[in-house]
């Protein structure tokens, strides 16, 4: 009897063991927290261009949704996403917010002339402290947020034509 | 006089020990939190021991909402409202981590209870 309970009790460990390591094994190694706040604070960001701070809620006119994209001219895959911001910045009803991104002005602009400025507006973020309030790990990173500062969409790294048509068909419903 | 030079020199000394914890209260306070903060983008490391963009402006972050006023726990609550529990290493309890704070205690009562259980059967059979 007494056997038998402890071997009851090793098969049960054993059999949780490996039911953890494959439910593991296929699991989306890319971790997104479930429980997080979607709404951002209405919190003041410096214009590029005058070091004006806006606030972020003023910065919807009519649109009911727009988009931050966090760049930086020193990073890679932004360059690669840049010609689907500029394919967005086509779509009516929709502001492009570019959020520069610990940058030097020179080189930002110099990016944004070689490669076309798709940005109805851009502010910066030379201390990256902006960018933790809308929760983004790094850059590039793409936000789609409605009129009333909820997140609705998140793209962390480079967006592509699979995420262009999704935010077109988001906006569109 | 070597002796008031030496008790001059040693309250110098303390002054000056003083003086410098007041300097570093407050990034020693940054380092405390961030201490206990899981870096997102690096590996196995925490937001105080990485020099990452996301770990600096973290830092930055910690050390802005100590300066306007922010308590330790405001700044986790804050962080946590944006990345998720991930974020802290230790895990708040509730109805999910559940089993992740009650399995070890569950466990170490079962070791013991078999260890009783042997020395107690072991003693019983000699």
């Amino acid at each position: 009897m007494k056997i038998r309970l402890s071997f009851i009790f090793f098969i049960t460990i054993i059999i949780f063991v490996i039911f953890v390591f494959f439910k593991s094994l296929f699991e989306n190694k890319n971790y997104v927290p479930k429980k997080i706040n979607n709404k951002i604070e209405n919190i003041l960001i410096k214009d590029f261009y005058s070091d004006n701070e806006l606030e972020l809620k003023k910065l919807f006119d009519n649109e009911k949704f727009i988009i931050i994209n966090i760049w930086s001219s020193w990073c890679i895959p932004c360059r690669e996403e840049h010609k689907y911001l500029v394919n967005l910045s086509k779509v009516k009803n929709l502001k492009i917010i570019g959020l520069n991104y610990k940058d030097k002005k020179n080189n930002a602009e110099n990016f944004l002339k070689q490669l076309g400025n798709p940005f109805d507006l851009i502010l910066k973020d030379m201390d990256g402290t902006k960018s933790i309030f809308l929760g983004a790990y790094g850059v590039p990173e793409t936000f789609l947020i409605d009129n009333e500062l909820n997140i609705l969409k998140k793209y962390i790294g480079p967006i592509n034509i699979k995420d262009v048509n999704e935010i077109n068909k988001l906006i569109n419903d | 006089m070597i002796r008031k030079l030496s008790r001059f020199i040693f309250l110098l000394l303390i002054l000056n020990f003083f003086y410098f914890e007041n300097v570093f209260a407050d990034i020693s306070k940054v380092d405390e939190i961030s201490k206990n903060l899981r870096c997102l983008v690096c590996q196995g490391q925490s937001v105080y021991d990485s020099n990452s963009d996301f770990a600096l402006s973290v830092k930055m972050l910690i050390s802005d909402k100590l300066s306007s006023g922010a308590t330790e726990d405001e700044i986790y609550i804050f962080l946590k409202s944006k990345y998720g529990d991930w974020i802290v290493y230790e895990p708040e309890f509730n109805k999910y981590t559940l089993v992740l704070w009650i399995l070890p205690l569950f466990l170490f009562i079962i070791g013991g209870l078999l260890i009783v259980r042997k020395v107690f059967i072991n003693r019983k059979e000699k």
